[in-house]
């Protein structure tokens, strides 16, 4: 199912007229789904069907980028303090617990909220920025279990370098939970940054973004449900596809959970 | 005990704290003026537009700035909202009740029906029902909050006429009007967003709920209450259903900031007068002290709500109390 959809997302806007193209300006507005358009128009007369396929390819864009982002910095962060240990440890965990007590939208608020103006690549860095906290903790609690495995301290008795201790031995084997938690992540920030759009903040409006789509069919709630409905139905089943691909990651990785 | 509990609560003020310093950081290494949208509503004066920037403490080397700031923490003064021009402590009591409120519903929802039917996955393990239930709670985990929002608001609201969409009360109501009616007036207005809020969470709960049931579910003496002729209900509710709680005591310190979080979207879609809403519009209209503000009293509340879970499970396993 995720092959499906994801396949969709990629070949979609190449194959579909361009979004932004008004064929028939003005005159073309809200119309109810039919057979030129296929998930109607919207308010400025746009094609809903490529502007949902289009706001995809951002959607997905952003969200694995900045989930690749965070996997990044919670993975050498928690190796780091994982096997390091000690003071670096502590004060990383300390740093850890504060960030992760306040919830990621309000830290999001809080940047954007001085910060006028943000092109999509600081979205992406701000999204990944504070998305880390949750995987440095786990890598981590891996770091400090595997640091006590038999092949890690032959390779110290052996005088290798800490740094190629993590990345020979404790980095592969961290990998699975990694994959997983990327995964469900990609999820989380599809709504994440939907989110943002929704409420004025994320990516800016003429761009087609799911989230800006639904902010757009708030107005037109009443005269035209189709606006909102079918972006809801593209994050409902992007994300419930990277969920359920997560899920099954999980499964093969660690086949103990139920 | 008390070793443990003002460990505890130590740590909790370190963790806020940290989590206080953090905030400003950020907030000042974002680039962009905080006063920028002040100057769009009127012409100011560079006089004015000075005495403005003392006001707010602007015109002080940063360091300084970080002290008035944490003084002012410390005496709950967080300084005045631009766009409301009144005290964002202020702004934020008036939206405490109405967060508590929505917060409350939502978590009732979730912690009643969501381990109820979590339980009855775990119990009808692998049927029919227990795989619908899963794919109809993950939908709903994987649906975001607004668009929920703006569906059942529509549907229900306008298509139906069933519950009011707005807000938290009629404003047709007089204000003379007995306390039940307003009491319900409330809760009208309550269903649509408490409704939302649960059916975005309750996947995650019925989740932990079932798997941690069908872990204790397995246990030896399980199968020994079973052997002593106890009828499987229970077995279910009265044996296994207690031990199977202590992940849900966890789920409820996770849940809660994602329960603000949630807030803050379906609050903005219902109009409904919480925390979530102001921080929202805060931010779009850049009012930066509220923003602030409400990021404070968040953090604050999730730093309180781990605390209490803490707390639960130290009262309930006295295993963790001596660790």
């Amino acid at each position: 199912m995720l092959a499906a959809m994801g396949t969709v997302a990629a070949v979609g806007p190449m194959l579909l007229p361009d979004p932004l193209a008004q064929p028939c300006v003005l005159t073309c507005k809200n119309l109810a789904p039919s057979l030129a358009h296929l998930f109607g128009t919207d308010d400025l007369s746009r094609d809903i069907l490529s502007r949902v396929a289009s706001g995809g390819r951002i959607s997905l864009a952003v969200a694995i980028l900045s989930v690749a982002l965070s996997v990044t910095l919670g993975a050498s962060m928690g190796l780091v303090a994982g096997y390091w240990g000690g003071a670096v440890d502590a004060a990383l965990m300390r740093l850890v617990d504060a960030a992760l007590a306040i919830p990621r939208l309000f830290l999001l608020l809080l940047v954007l909220a001085v910060w006028e103006q943000v092109p999509i690549a600081v979205m992406i860095l701000l999204i990944g920025a504070t998305g880390w906290f949750g995987t440095g903790r786990l890598v981590r609690g891996e770091a400090l279990r595997l640091r006590e495995e038999s092949y890690v301290r032959a390779a110290e008795a052996l005088g290798a370098s800490r740094r190629r201790i993590i990345f020979r031995h404790l980095l592969p084997n961290t990998a699975g939970p990694l994959l997983v938690a990327a995964t469900l992540g990609v999820g989380d920030v599809i709504l994440l940054e939907a989110g943002l759009s929704f409420l004025g903040l994320g990516v800016p409006l003429p761009t087609a973004s799911w989230g800006g789509m639904i902010f757009d069919a708030k107005s037109v709630l009443v005269a035209a449900p189709w606006a909102g409905i079918f972006p809801g139905l593209a994050i409902i089943t992007t994300v419930l596809s990277a969920n359920l691909f997560g899920d099954a990651l999980r499964d093969a990785v660690d086949p103990r959970g139920a | 005990m008390t070793a443990w509990l003002l460990r505890r609560i130590a740590q909790a003020v370190v963790t806020f704290a940290i989590a206080v310093v953090l905030m400003f950081v950020l907030m000042r290494l974002a680039p962009g003026d905080p006063l920028s949208r002040v100057q769009e509503e009127r012409v100011m004066s560079p006089e004015e537009i000075a005495k403005v920037r003392a006001i707010f403490n602007l015109d002080q080397p940063i360091h300084e700035q970080f002290v008035a700031f944490v003084k002012g923490v410390l005496q709950a003064d967080l300084g005045v909202s631009i766009e409301h021009g009144l005290p964002v402590t202020t702004l934020l009591a008036s939206r405490i009740v109405p967060t508590l409120l929505l917060g409350g519903a939502a978590i009732l929802l979730n912690f009643t029906v969501g381990l109820w039917l979590g339980v009855r996955q775990a119990v009808r393990r692998g049927s029919r029902e227990d795989r619908v239930l899963t794919a109809l709670s993950l939908t709903g985990y994987a649906t975001p909050s607004f668009w929920l929002g703006l569906v059942l608001a529509w549907l229900v609201g306008i298509e139906l006429g069933w519950l009011p969409v707005a807000g938290m009360q009629s404003p047709l109501l007089s204000p003379d009007a007995p306390w039940i009616v307003r009491a319900l007036d409330v809760g009208a207005h309550l269903v649509l967003p408490a409704l939302t809020l649960s059916i975005v969470t309750i996947a995650g709960t019925m989740r932990y709920q079932r798997s941690a049931l069908l872990e204790v579910l397995r246990l030896p003496y399980i199968g020994t209450a079973r052997a002593k002729g106890i009828p499987e209900r229970a077995v279910v509710w009265r044996h296994a259903w207690r031990n199977a709680l202590f992940p849900v005591i966890t789920l409820f310190g996770l849940w809660l900031p994602l329960l603000v979080t949630g807030s803050v979207f379906v609050e903005m879609v219902f109009a409904w007068p919480g925390l979530g809403s102001l921080a929202a519009n805060a931010a779009s209209s850049r009012d930066y002290p509220l923003v602030m503000g409400a990021a404070l009293l968040a953090a604050g509340l999730v730093v309180t709500a781990s605390l209490l879970t803490d707390l639960a499970y130290a009262l309930l396993d006295p295993r963790v109390r001596y660790s």
